[in-house]
This record gives C-alpha cells, structure tokens and sequence, in this order.
C-alpha cells in the first residue's frame, strides 16, 4: 500500500508545481485580461483598477497565490474574467466531453493495439507486420494537424460523418435510440483521428516489448516443454509484457490530451480544448490556470490508474515496494 | 539503405535551399493581393494549342463567368498565350536576408499569372505562400530545436554530472514539464503573453515558447547517458590524471552526448515545426499578412472552404514532405547509434 501512498503524494507534489508554475509564468508576463479594456475610451482608469482588485490581481504574487491555493482546495478555481461566472463549474462541463472523447479513443487505441502488436511480434517479418510497421512510420511522421485536416477535409466532402459539434441542432427532439446514435456519429471522426495517430505509437511499443519477452529463456524453455503457441504468447508472453506497455498508458495520456485539444478544436467538439483556446485568446487568466490544472489532473489521474494496475498486475512491485520503478 | 540515406538527405538539402531562396523560386510576392483571383484553381501547363506542339510551356489566364447554377467559375482564356518565362525579374526580394534582386526562376508575361498551387482568398499565389511561410515554419522549428536542446542538454549535463540534489531538483523540475500535455501548456504560457506583436517579436516568442517547453525530454536523456558514462573507467582515469570538472564535461562526456542530441535534433524538427503549425493555425502564432504554413492552414476551418478549394491543403503536403525526410534521417541516425552501441 505504501507503493500507493508514494504515488500519490507524487501526484498532489506535481499538482502543486504546475500550479506554481502557472503563476510564476502570470507575473513574468506583460500585460493582462485589462489591457484591451484600458484601450477602450468609455471605461475610465478608475474602474479598471477597481476590476483589478476585484479580481485580485493587485496583489503580490505569493499573496494571490496563497489565497488561490486556499480556495482550490475547496473546488474554486477563481473567477473567469471574460464569462464572469465561477471557473470551476464552467470547465467541468466542457471537461465532461473531452473526457468522453479521450476515454474513448484510449479504450478503443488500446484494444486495437494489444491484439495488432501480440500478433506482429508473433510473426515477425510477415505481411501483417512490415504492413503495420510500414503504415505506423508514415503516421508517425505526419503531423497529427495534418492528420486531423486531411480526414476532416474527407469527412465533410463524402458526408459520411456528422461533423461539427456534440449533437445535431435538433437533438433534443430525437428518441434515446436516436440521441445515442447522433452522439456516437458526431463523436466518430475525432476520435477515430485520436486512435490512428495513436495507435501507430503504441503498437509500436507493444511489439518491442513483446519481442524481448518472446526472446527471453523462460519462453524456450516454456515452447521445449511443448506449450502451445496460443498459451505461450497469452499465458506466458503478455502478462510480462504488459508491464511496459502499462508504464505507456499514463505516458501516452499526454499525447491523448494534446492531441484532443487540436482536434476538438478542428472538429469543434465541445470539449476542453475550444473553450481553453478562447480564454488564451482572450487571455482569461484563471481559466486558463484551470484549464491547465485540469488537463494536469487527467494525466496524473491517468498515471495513477496505470500504477495501480501495475501493482495489481506485477506482483514483484507489491512484494519489492521499495526499489521496483 | 544507402540510397535511401542518401535521398532523405539530398531531399532535406534540397528542401532547406529552395525555402532558403524562396524568393528566386517564387514567382509573386507573398502579400501581393490579387482582387480578380479569389481562389483561382491551380494554373494548367499546356504546351499544346490549336497550332501544334511548343517546345515552351505556357498558360492560359483565368477568366470568371458564372455558369449555368449562377455559381461563379473560373475557366480559361483560350484567347492568348502566356509561354513561361525563365530567370527573368519580376517584384524585388530581399535574397539571403540581404541581397536586394528582382530576379525570379520563372514567370509568365504580366496580365497572364501562373499560380501553381492556386490562389487563395486574396487572390494570393498559393505557391509562393508555400515557400515563404515554409521559411518561417522550418526556421521557426529548427531555432525551437537549438533553443531545446541546448537548454535540455546543459541541465542535463549538469545534473547528471554533478548529481545528487543537483540532479535531484532538476529532474523534478523536467516531471513537471512532462506531466502536462505540451499543447495546454503551450497554449497556457501562449495566454500569459501579448497577442498582437510585430512578426520578428511573434517568431522569436514562439520559437522561445516551444523551446523552452520541449527542453525536459532532451535533458532526461542527456541525463542518463551521462550519468552512465560518468563512472566509465576512461574518465575516472582522466579524473584521476587531475582533470578538471570542466575540462571532463568537454573532452570526455561532451562528444558522448553529441550522437544522442543529433538524433533529438532530427526528431525534434519537425516535431516543434509542427508545434509552430498548429499555433499559427490557432491564431496565436504568426499573424497575417505574413504567411506561416499555419496561418495559410487557418483558412481551411471553415467547412466551405475545405471542401471547395482543395488546392489550399498545400502546405499540408509540403508539412508532410519535410516530416517525413526528417524522421527518415532520424530512423537512420537511431539505427546507426544503435549499431556502435552494440
């Protein structure tokens, strides 16, 4: 358990320097929310400072740092300038949709994946496997962007997908059937974008570890004892190989999520992605905090959940504890 | 192997020296607006008419007419050649930065234009847009890199070095960096500088931006190849001769780490080019009137303009063709380290 307790303190130390981080960055930066405002005529000097302590920013950084800190511990992220409502709740709601899209792509990223990558390594050097490697090196080297454009550009010659937003305009007329399926025919192209640039990295990585696991003397010795291929490979070959493959889930959360943002924003799915884009444009600070904080949660989140699977899957960290990863 | 070696590097050098002189291989300048060309289709080589072959290709100008839907359409004025034109002087460029010439490979006589990519909303010459904005692109990437690799590769060096608390805060530091996803974060520290900038200032910020947040990978790795060639018995043994911190991190473990920053180099290009991309196509990096191959993407986020004008997806093709010579040479870097290391 102690493996746990690690982690997690880990976690929240991390979630501390990236919100110290955010605001080092906010108080080397020039210029503010307020700067288009103090452009305009019709508001005078006075108000804008009167919004500025509003909203706290003549305070000195330490001091708004602490009070920020004391209120996100009880959920307040601030203030949003621009939307003038609470942050938190605002960025729950967009959160919602970015989540479902990257647990989606995730899910489905990972059960394309394993299969593909057991199956390469099995047969190396086969049509399958210099088919896959072939095409995962070309999407490597794509930009995602280009990727996202390109079946954008498909998608919305050939009508074959909704594109644009979470739901059609009359959504709220339809049956539950109907709703459903709406979802899911809008929900398609970003995340079948998300899994293809995906799942080219994570095959990849699959079948390297399941190759040095292959490679290793307990299989001979397991495949001169007459063990059958199917066994070998699920059985003996997979659980060992899972291990670096799981270490890989919270690390390629990070793509997952960049690459949401951008393809949320191409797609114009709801999600956290447009809503953060507008607050940079508009340079909403806290917003832009919280988003980031957000987006921070869902990759440690992530990173938590892999090392928990890993400990209920590798039994050498449970019993080790100290030195294991 | 080797020939393909040898294409990916003579297509980088080729790629690197057109967008170099991007001004000598395109034709237009890349803000002349031409208001009768709004999204003119790409310009047809002919070199056949109804007198027989010519040795010289050439062009027929755009006409607009609208057809039997009252759409407007653009076809071609059968009415007067336009033989292409090599090495002749056209608008003036500065080429190299500083060598004011009007000389252009190729042109065609001045009502007729030859747009090889199509023109843009503006009536903009797509092709030269390609070249000039592929000039911010790639330089914008490449200066990203340096900035990356050699703040990553100092903070590496010294962390794996000297080690200890030393080593211990910097690599907290570099989790941090890599606990988030880069896009957030790039947008995030993007929100917390001035938008509206002059182009010089928006390049620099940017290219400062990227590197800064890409240094944390190129240091781990730095890092750890030090920290194994540290204990290494040559360098003990030059330590022993009374070399000095200095002098090892120069003579002995520099050159070490320099096979492994030329591989992230190569990775890392097209990488923070793509990052550079994807921020103008925000619009949060280069502004117009300058073209960057993302702002030049930007226009296709609205659906019209995607489907109809598919000649506007060009720097698409070109982001893609720079990418992929780039991984081929990182691939080869990667097998070739590999090689000496076993």
């Amino acid at each position: 358990m102690s493996y746990i307790g690690r982690r997690l303190a880990r976690a929240i130390l991390l979630l501390v320097g990236v919100s110290a981080l955010c605001f080092l960055f906010t108080e080397i930066a020039p210029g503010s929310f307020f700067d288009e405002l103090r452009l305009n005529p019709q508001i005078s000097p006075e108000t804008i400072s009167a919004l500025r302590s509003h909203y706290g920013l003549d305070q000195p950084l330490l001091v708004r740092y602490a009070h920020w800190m004391k209120s996100a511990l009880h959920a307040d992220l601030g203030y949003s300038i621009a939307y003038n409502v609470p942050v938190a709740p605002l960025l729950w709601s967009r959160a919602k949709n970015t989540l479902l899209l990257t647990t989606t792509a995730l899910v489905l990223t990972w059960m394309i994946s394993v299969p593909l990558g057991v199956w390469t390594a099995n047969r190396r050097g086969g049509l399958l496997d210099r088919m896959v490697s072939l095409t995962g090196s070309l999407l490597i080297s794509i930009p995602e962007i280009v990727i996202a454009v390109a079946l954008l550009a498909i998608a919305v010659r050939w009508r074959v997908l909704r594109v644009g937003g979470m739901m059609s305009a009359d959504f709220e007329s339809f049956s539950a059937w109907a709703k459903l399926q709406d979802l899911l025919l809008h929900l398609a192209l970003p995340a079948f974008i998300l899994v293809l640039s995906e799942t080219a990295i994570i095959v990849r990585h699959v079948r390297a570890s399941v190759l040095e696991v292959l490679g290793a003397p307990y299989v001979q010795a397991a495949r001169g004892f007459g063990v059958s291929q199917t066994r070998l490979l699920f059985r003996h070959v997979l659980p060992v190989a899972a291990n670096p493959a799981i270490s890989l889930l919270g690390f390629s959360l990070a793509g997952l999520l960049s690459g949401s943002l951008m393809v949320e924003v191409i797609c114009g799915w709801p999600g956290l992605g447009p809503l953060i884009l507008e607050a940079t444009l508009s340079r909403d600070l806290y917003l832009v905090i919280g988003g980031i904080m957000f987006s921070a949660l869902f990759m440690v989140g992530g990173n938590l959940l892999a090392d928990v699977m890993l400990l209920a899957l590798d039994p050498r960290i449970s019993r080790e504890g100290t030195d294991a990863l | 192997m080797r020939s393909k070696t040898f294409l990916s590097i003579t297509g980088l050098v080729g790629l690197h020296l057109i967008l170099l002189c991007a001004g000598f291989f395109a034709p237009y300048d890349p803000t002349a607006q031409d208001r009768e060309l709004p999204y003119a289709p790409p310009t047809r080589m002919h070199f056949e008419d109804g007198y027989g072959f010519h040795f010289r290709p050439f062009v027929y100008a755009w006409t607009t007419s609208l057809d039997s839907d009252q759409i407007e359409s653009y076809r071609e004025d059968r009415t007067r050649r336009y033989p292409v034109h090599f090495f002749v002087s056209g608008s003036s460029y500065n080429l190299l930065g500083g060598y004011r010439t009007t000389l252009h490979l190729f042109d065609v006589e001045s009502p007729g234009k030859i747009l090889l990519f199509g023109a843009d909303g503006y009536g903009r010459d797509e092709f030269s847009r390609v070249l000039f904005g592929g000039q911010i692109s790639v330089a914008a990437g490449i200066s990203a890199t340096l900035i990356a690799l050699l703040t990553g590769g100092l903070f590496g060096i010294v962390a794996g070095y000297f080690g200890r608390w030393v080593d211990e805060v910097l690599m907290g530091v570099t989790e941090l960096f890599l606990s988030l996803p880069w896009l957030y974060f790039l947008l995030g520290v993007r929100a917390f500088l001035p938008l509206h900038l002059s182009t010089l200032r928006t390049f620099f910020l940017l290219t400062g931006v990227i590197g800064l947040i890409g240094w944390a990978r190129p240091a781990r790795l730095v890092r750890g190849l030090v920290l194994s060639s540290r204990h290494r018995n040559y360098v003990l043994a030059a330590r022993g001769f009374g070399g000095s911190d200095f002098y090892l991190l120069r003579r002995h473990l520099l050159p070490e780490v320099s096979g492994l920053l030329l591989t992230q180099a190569t990775l890392l290009v097209p990488r923070y080019i793509a990052a550079e991309v994807t921020l103008s196509f925000f619009g949060l990096g280069v502004n117009e009137p300058v073209p960057s191959w993302g702002n030049m993407l930007a226009t296709l986020q609205q659906y019209n303009v995607l489907v109809s004008y598919g000649w506007l997806l060009a720097p698409a093709c070109a982001l893609v063709v720079t990418s992929v010579l780039y991984s081929s040479l990182a691939d080869m870097f990667h097998s070739r380290l590999k090689s000496y290391s076993t």
